[in-house]
């Protein structure tokens, strides 16, 4: 019987493993995830068969309650908040994982070396990424502030709660079945998880997200090792691995090592760019009806999306702009910072939301080298992505991190409130270029305005 | 298992996991993340055992914590990804 039970537990590998590869493609990414989704059916499916389950009412009313909160938050999450959504679902794994930890560390079914270090790295990890997503979510939520939180001697605190959780798993391995040092563990753990997220601030959140992605499936595989599961053990590090990878990109995107974004180091500012100097008497504003007069004569535009455009709502007003200009004849293609939305791949999603195809989206690598050939650059409530001090200014803070090069095209739109600086808190030499115009105003209402010139045009 | 086949699995996993996942495109990172935390949601799996058994009240309150828990996971997560794939696919 257990060979069978184990034989469906890699059935369900596998299946994983099918779902995921279908997500490299948008065509077969739905059946990828079907198909994952079947896998967890037919694990969770022979589990029920376990001889060590003898009663349902738990597992119903679990399965019943789980079930409903997760469909009504799939329902109703709005895509601007995927990345609380996220958090939260990052968490409730660490969280499992960590009750099934304790859950075996109580029956006493751990009593081997192996199995209580893997007791205690599941509870460990698990705890620090139910608590530490708690506060992510928090901040993006913005129940809390987004700005680092912290206070003097902060990382000793976190060097000892650390260092005494692994001194405490190795006390438990001497002593099995110790509950003190169980419960003291899980205190420590819990704490420094929200010590380490606590400082990271609002900007970073895209690493931390992709990060405790990437713990939640260790602490999964941790699990598995305590139950002896290959499932568990399989499906935890490829979500380890994926969270790694992701975190890596964010990283790199954001021109950060992790280092510097786990202990909350921001970039050492250069010498103060001021304001006046780079902007002073070279900005050259204009207007909706001008900006539309240059787009009749384009041939190709790219536009320039930042988390700005989603948080004013005008991802619609936006396609509605580029299939008008499609319908004069003019190229249109989306260009996708890697930070530009508050995860990874979230304006992607965003712009999905409003219909635009995905062909058109098109990430930095791709769209760079056709800056030069690009007649019109609008960018959108995107500001940092696009500061040519990271190409050319070696003293900047941002210097190195990869932007996108739309000083290149011929004339660049900037619609924006105001010049107030980006998360990064500097100026942008962007704005005083020769080949850059400045359209003033609220991002939805501007877009708006040029579409009706366009049209009436 | 024994420990070393148990490691096995871990690594070769993680082996796979980054060729998977570094061939999944930028446009669908935020799908690859909800439907990891989806399958991450296998922890059900030991959820379940322990809600079932019948080794005390404790076990079946912590049992009951974790299939809450990865339900919400594996429910909410694979409905939000096929949520986001479905505006991928339409043309």
């Amino acid at each position: 019987m257990q060979n069978w039970i184990d034989i469906a537990y890699l059935i369900a590998a596998c299946l994983f493993v099918v779902g995921i590869k279908g997500l490299t493609k948008p065509k077969t990414a739905v059946r990828g995830n079907l198909l994952a989704a079947a896998g967890m059916g037919v694990a969770a499916v022979v589990t029920l068969l376990n001889e060590h389950i003898v009663t349902y009412e738990v597992i119903i009313a679990g399965v019943v309650v789980g079930g409903l909160i997760g469909a009504v938050m799939a329902k109703k999450v709005q895509m601007t908040a995927m990345p609380q959504m996220i958090a939260l679902l990052n968490g409730f794994g660490g969280g499992a994982s960590f009750s099934v930890a304790s859950a075996e560390f109580f029956r006493g079914s751990a009593n081997d070396t192996v199995s209580i270090i893997a007791t205690g790295a599941a509870v460990l990890i698990g705890a620090v990424t139910l608590t530490g997503s708690l506060v992510a979510f928090a901040k993006l939520q913005e129940l809390i502030d987004g700005k680092p939180m912290g206070f003097p001697g902060m990382k000793l605190v976190n060097a000892v709660l650390f260092i005494g959780s692994i001194v405490g798993i190795g006390y438990l391995v001497a002593n099995p079945g110790n509950e003190m040092v169980f419960w003291g563990l899980v205190a420590a753990a819990m704490v420094l998880g929200l010590l380490l997220v606590l400082p990271i601030g609002g900007a970073d959140m895209p690493v931390v997200i992709a990060l405790l992605n990437s713990y939640s499936g260790v602490a999964a595989s941790a699990a598995g090792f305590v139950m002896g599961n290959s499932a568990l053990i399989i499906t935890g590090s490829l979500v380890g691995a994926s969270g790694l990878i992701l975190t890596s990109i964010m990283c790199k995107a954001m021109n950060r090592s992790l280092t510097n974004v786990l202990f909350g180091v921001m970039a050492e500012a250069g010498e103060a760019m001021d304001e006046d100097e780079v902007y002073a008497g070279k900005v050259k504003s204009t207007s909706a009806d001008e900006v539309a007069m240059m787009l009749e004569t384009a041939r190709r535009v790219v536009i320039v999306p930042g988390f700005g455009l989603a948080m004013a709502q005008a991802q619609h007003a936006v396609r509605e702009m580029a299939d008008t200009m499609e319908a004069m004849g003019i190229e249109v293609e989306y260009a996708i910072h890697p930070v530009a939305g508050r995860m990874p791949g979230h304006m992607n999603v965003l712009l999905a939301e409003a219909e635009v195809p995905y062909d058109k989206l098109k990430d930095m690598d791709t769209i760079n080298p056709t800056f030069e050939q690009t007649d019109v650059a609008i960018v959108l409530g995107a500001n940092d992505v696009t500061n040519p001090m990271a190409r050319e200014d070696k003293g900047s803070p941002i210097y190195g991190m990869p932007i996108l090069n739309v000083d290149k095209a011929k004339t660049v739109v900037v619609v924006k409130r105001s010049l107030s600086a980006g998360f990064a808190g500097l100026p942008n030499p962007l704005f005083a270029k020769d080949n850059t115009l400045m359209l003033f105003g609220d991002g939805k209402g501007a877009v708006l305005d040029i579409t009706t010139a366009l049209k009436e045009g | 298992m024994d420990f070393v086949a148990q490691l096995t699995l871990f690594v070769l996993a993680i082996f796979l996991g980054v060729e998977l996942i570094t061939k999944v495109p930028p446009t669908l990172h935020t799908p690859l993340m909800s439907g990891s935390n989806a399958i991450s949601g296998i922890t059900v799996v030991g959820a379940l055992i322990a809600a079932g058994s019948d080794s005390g009240m404790l076990i079946n309150v912590l049992g009951f914590i974790a299939v809450v828990l990865a339900t919400i996971n594996v429910i909410g997560g694979f409905m939000v990804t096929n949520r986001m794939l479905a505006m991928f696919k339409r043309k």
